[in-house]
């Protein structure tokens, strides 16, 4: 194994270049190097001016998402030694607008996500007196996968519908909001269902199924989209025969 | 320090190329996938062709089959046979991730959802090869 790997690393610097370019460090090639590390390594030895967002380094902070050679990936999780003998080309996220160098604006996510109500909402609340809101282990299982989602936006940038569209609620958002419709304690369906219903929302999504495929959480927003639009479609149905009767 | 609003605004957008779809085969395939309704609209029409002329009779009916033999329908029909076996395959296999069975409590496994839809495409392939063949 060599002893080092070529990172080409995009660099954008808004008061020196109009738009993106490459730049190549060569970094030490460690079995335990995930790309961040090779970053970090740069950002330390080579060049202090690179910017990219990090936090954990463990795959649960959700901040170090990238595109390497291609794809988007968390950073921290994706090894260096797996792109031996290099080059590797890190990117920032696609589909967002780059700030600087590895950093992208996330605004437009963080606008979106609170649209969904991603929280239990109740009609009313229970005196506290009363205890917890029960729940089986059945009832978490029905929810439990779609709450793994730890916000990387790694599936807005595998989705081709949000680059051309980005008005589309977006992967993540969707599968948060099926994340609370299927739990036993939430009743807040109905109002969720405004947004979502939107051409923008679930009836957006052409099923590529790429964001379940980027997800590193096995979240699978794709099939939440998908088995919210039966939801939906089926709640039309109703609502046509039974104009009146219960919904 | 410099102003974040500011630092956005000199946010650099990239454009998706017009030939988006030509960087992963998963998005080539994706596309094929949606170019696909075209030829299921079209085995729709070649259908209500056939019925209207077995409607008007043996001599229109005659006139419809010499049409369907000619080599260009040939050609446009074996191209709409493949992408409709895509559409098909592509179609059942997304049905479980539409669809959540559950059966005493437990969900019926994925793989399950998706046989069940193969094995109703297998019977009604055989029950219309039985009335063709023994017509």
């Amino acid at each position: 194994m060599a002893d080092t790997i070529t990172l080409e690393v995009a660099r954008y610097r808004p008061d020196r270049e109009s738009e993106p370019t490459v730049e190549a460090f060569e970094v030490p090639l460690r079995r335990d190097w995930a790309v961040l590390d090779g970053l970090n390594h740069v950002k330390d030895n080579l060049d202090g001016s690179l910017s990219y967002r990090w936090s954990c380094r463990m795959g649960i902070c959700g901040s170090c998402g990238m595109t390497v050679n291609g794809e988007p990936r968390l950073t921290c999780a994706t090894f260096l030694v797996d792109y031996a003998p290099g080059p590797v080309r890190v990117e920032p996220l696609a589909n967002f607008p780059v700030i600087r160098d590895l950093v992208v604006d996330i605004g437009d996510f963080m606008r979106k996500l609170p649209q969904v109500s991603p929280w239990i909402v109740r009609g009313e609340e229970r005196p506290l007196d009363e205890g917890e809101y029960l729940q089986t282990p059945e009832q978490l299982a029905d929810y439990s996968q779609f709450s793994m989602c730890i916000n990387c936006m790694l599936c807005y940038s595998a989705c081709p519908v949000y680059g051309l569209d980005p008005e589309f609620v977006g992967p993540a958002a969707i599968a948060l909001a099926q994340r609370y419709n299927l739990d036993s304690r939430d009743e807040g369906a109905d109002v969720r269902m405004d947004l979502l219903i939107h051409p923008e929302g679930i009836w957006g999504c052409t099923f590529v199924g790429e964001c379940t495929r980027a997800c590193p959480k096995g979240v699978d927003p794709a099939g939440a989209i998908q088995r919210y639009k039966l939801t939906a479609a089926l709640q039309s149905v109703k609502s046509f025969v039974l104009p009146r009767g219960p919904r | 320090m410099t102003d974040p609003t500011q630092e956005t605004q000199q946010a650099y957008r990239p454009e998706m190329s017009r030939l988006w779809w030509l960087r992963r085969r998963s998005y080539v395939f994706f596309v094929l996938r949606e170019l696909s309704s075209i030829f299921v609209a079209w085995s729709v029409v070649f259908l209500l062709l056939l019925i209207r002329a077995l409607a008007q009779g043996d001599a229109a009916y005659a006139t419809f089959l010499d049409w369907a033999a000619n080599p260009g329908v040939v050609a446009v029909n074996v191209v709409t046979l493949a992408f409709l076996v895509l559409h098909s395959v592509t179609w059942f296999n997304l049905t479980p991730a539409a669809t959540v069975v559950k059966l005493r409590g437990q969900r019926v496994p994925p793989t399950a959802i998706a046989g069940g839809a193969y094995a109703g495409w297998v019977v009604v392939t055989a029950v219309v090869l039985a009335l063709v063949v023994t017509r």
